[in-house]
């Protein structure tokens, strides 16, 4: 696990911005960079990278990083579909959204497909209600979904995989 | 009235060239020629509530902040936004970048903090991005920075993303997180304002409260007062969602019924394809549920307004409360076991696990709710629910526990039936066939 120059200097940045002996305080912002470098997910490995940084013990960031529901400590699909499930999105119909994806990609919420192109990720609340219901991919939220928009996104990871490989 | 959102529909008004032309810093000018302490007098005179959640009064909350000879303070703005139902901070962010630094500004230099942070709700990545831009654009025409327009004063703000944790809108749990730990919250007192982040005195204040800052600066602490009702004063920003016709941000003067929220088309446009109203959570998904019937009139059959006294006429019996303006509408045909075993579900889910009470009672109402809901459940559940949220109320470090607690109370309180119907029709529960005829009508099992 190494960093790349540009995400070096990020990390130096973030880090400076912190008193003298409160550099803790960068943990999670790196652990945000050390998941995106590393295919989405936390290892050991990469976390004792972090620790090291930090001049900090390696529990410390595994205290951490097994608290917050953004880190994933397993390996995860390309495209991770988060999908909110919560009341407010539940009252316009993110249920069956949920069911529809399941059958579509056929996996169950916290499985990854055989290609190891979508993971599906059951979420909890996240501030979208008005647009529900909806789903985080990657940066970006993906709001008001249909079934037909949730083919077309499919479409697109599918396409924009094959455009990289 | 439009105080914060008057100018969100301007092309460009995330930049700052389109934000200064539109009157954009002018507030700022005005406070950097003020003493500090004279600030926090205007935004005392403005009856400010905190618009996080618990409405405590912004400007009392200031003075409180202990100034140690020699140890830096520090102002955090709480960008967490997790409660269902509410995204008002959000729009706010995404739309007007600049009116949050505005308020940022002011509000440093009010409380003397040279460092300040914005501490957003992880899965908002993108909304780091338009704050960083904004920060980046102040800082270049010197409103940020060193030497501040000449006053001496040096400002900087950082935006640090939080990883998904609800618990870390809770001003303790997001100082713990801030710096780098695990979201727990603290036990009080000590305060924030005695001993904050890096246990330096700090003011932790929600966007929406910070925002508000810069309309106060341009009116006066006076005029704000004189905006809105009795101690509900100024403007308030509501996301209204769930089964209405235009959900969405809107700003209103707390002195609007709530039967014109719902209805006037300037706001939620009514109910979609003119269903009944069953039942509505007001202020995030934490406040007590109410009935169609008690939501337009108060117990003693008074009209219900959109103001903090209004919402919470009548104790939890019979009122509910405006929390954090996230207001969650449920038409006829919703089902209020299963929206309250969401909500039990997501507490669950975000429960720190500090205290028993609030670490396994979360757990255990929702699995009851989930066997209720899907038409295993007893009739003894029913009690049982209402037990074990009564034995986490009042017991726990922080609010969590009682926010977790009040929903469950609030839907046994008033949908009792509901709940029973679940247990005697397994079958259509399972089926999620719920006999909704039966619930048309607004419910009332309200002992008063
Ligand atoms: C579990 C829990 C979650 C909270 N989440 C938020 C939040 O997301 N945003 C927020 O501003 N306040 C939240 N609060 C309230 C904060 O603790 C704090 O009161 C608030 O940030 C103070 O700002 P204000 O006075 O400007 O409202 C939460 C409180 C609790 C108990
Ligand atoms: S009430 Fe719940 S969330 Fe709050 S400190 Fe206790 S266990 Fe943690
Ligand atoms: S309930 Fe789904 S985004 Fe809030």
């Amino acid at each position: 696990m190494k960093f790349s120059e540009e995400k070096l200097k990020k990390v130096n940045e973030i880090i400076a911005r912190y008193p003298d002996g409160k550099q803790k305080s960068a943990l999670i912002p790196i652990l945000h960079i050390a998941q995106e470098e590393n295919n989405g997910w936390l290892d050991v490995t990469t976390m004792d990278h972090v620790a090291i940084m930090l001049n900090i013990l390696p529990i410390e960031v595994y205290e951490v990083a097994t608290f917050y529901s953004m880190f994933n400590l397993k390996p995860v699909g390309k495209h991770v579909f988060e999908v909110c499930r919560t009341g407010p999105c539940m009252l316009n119909g993110s249920d069956d959204i949920i069911q529809y994806i399941k059958d579509k990609l056929g996996i169950n919420e916290g499985e990854t497909t055989s290609d190891g192109l979508f993971t599906l990720k059951p979420a909890e609340c996240l501030g979208a209600c008005g647009y529900a219901p909806m789903m985080q991919l990657g940066k970006h939220y993906r709001e008001h979904l249909t079934k037909e928009k949730v083919d077309l996104i499919i479409d697109e990871c599918r396409r924009n995989a094959a455009k990289n490989n | 009235m439009k105080l914060l959102l008057e100018n969100a529909h301007i092309e460009g008004i995330r930049y700052y060239e389109i934000y200064r032309k539109h009157g954009g810093y002018r507030a700022a000018e005005k406070a950097l020629k003020m003493a500090p302490d004279e600030i926090v007098e205007e935004v005392k005179k403005s009856g400010l509530r905190g618009r996080g959640g618990a409405g405590f009064p912004a400007g009392m909350k200031w003075s409180f902040l202990a100034k140690p000879e020699g140890v830096p303070r520090h102002l955090v703005c709480n960008a967490d936004e997790s409660e269902p139902g509410t995204f008002k901070d959000r729009y706010l962010m995404e739309f007007l970048p600049h009116l949050l630094i505005e308020g940022l500004l002011i509000s440093s230099f009010a409380l003397g903090s040279n460092l300040t942070f914005i501490y957003i709700r992880g899965e908002y990545a993108w909304i780091v991005d338009v704050l960083e831009q904004a920060i980046a654009e102040a800082k270049t025409n010197g409103w940020l920075g060193k030497n501040i327009q000449g006053t001496g004063f040096d400002c900087e703000i950082h935006v640090q993303r939080g990883a998904g944790a609800y618990i870390c809108g809770e001003e303790t749990a997001l100082l713990e997180s801030l710096e780098g730990k695990r979201g727990n919250p603290r036990i009080k007192p000590p305060f924030p304002a005695v001993q904050g982040l890096w246990l330096r005195p700090t003011v932790v204040n929600n966007v929406e409260t910070l925002a508000a800052v810069v309309p106060i600066m341009n009116i006066g602490g006076e005029a704000y007062s004189k905006i809105g009702v009795g101690r509900s004063t100024g403007t308030k920003l509501i996301s209204a969602c769930g089964n209405i016709n235009k959900p969405g941000v809107y700003e209103i003067e707390m002195n609007l019924s709530v039967e014109e929220f719902i209805y006037s088309d300037e706001y939620c446009s009514g109910i979609p394809k003119g269903k009944k109203l069953k039942a509505c959570i007001p202020g995030g998904s934490s406040v007590p549920i109410v009935p169609a019937n008690l939501l337009f009139k108060t117990a003693k059959g008074e009209t219900r307004y959109m103001n903090y006294e209004s919402l919470s006429d009548g104790g939890f019996a019979t009122g509910t409360m405006m929390g954090s303006g996230g207001f969650i509408v449920l038409d006829e045909d919703q089902c209020v076991v299963r929206h309250t075993m969401t909500l039990a579900r997501f507490y669950n889910h975000e429960s720190c696990g500090q205290c028993s009470p609030c670490r396994e009672g979360t757990g255990w109402m929702y699995k009851i709710l989930k066997n209720i809901e899907y038409g295993k459940g007893k009739m003894s559940d029913i009690d049982l629910l209402w037990d074990i949220q009564g034995k986490i109320e009042g017991n726990t470090i922080c609010p969590l526990g009682d926010a977790a607690a009040w929903p469950v109370a609030a839907a046994i309180r008033h949908f009792r039936d509901e709940f029973e119907w679940h247990v005697t029709h397994p079958e259509e529960a399972q089926t999620r066939n719920y006999g909704l005829a039966h619930y048309a009508e607004p419910l009332s099992t309200v002992t008063v």
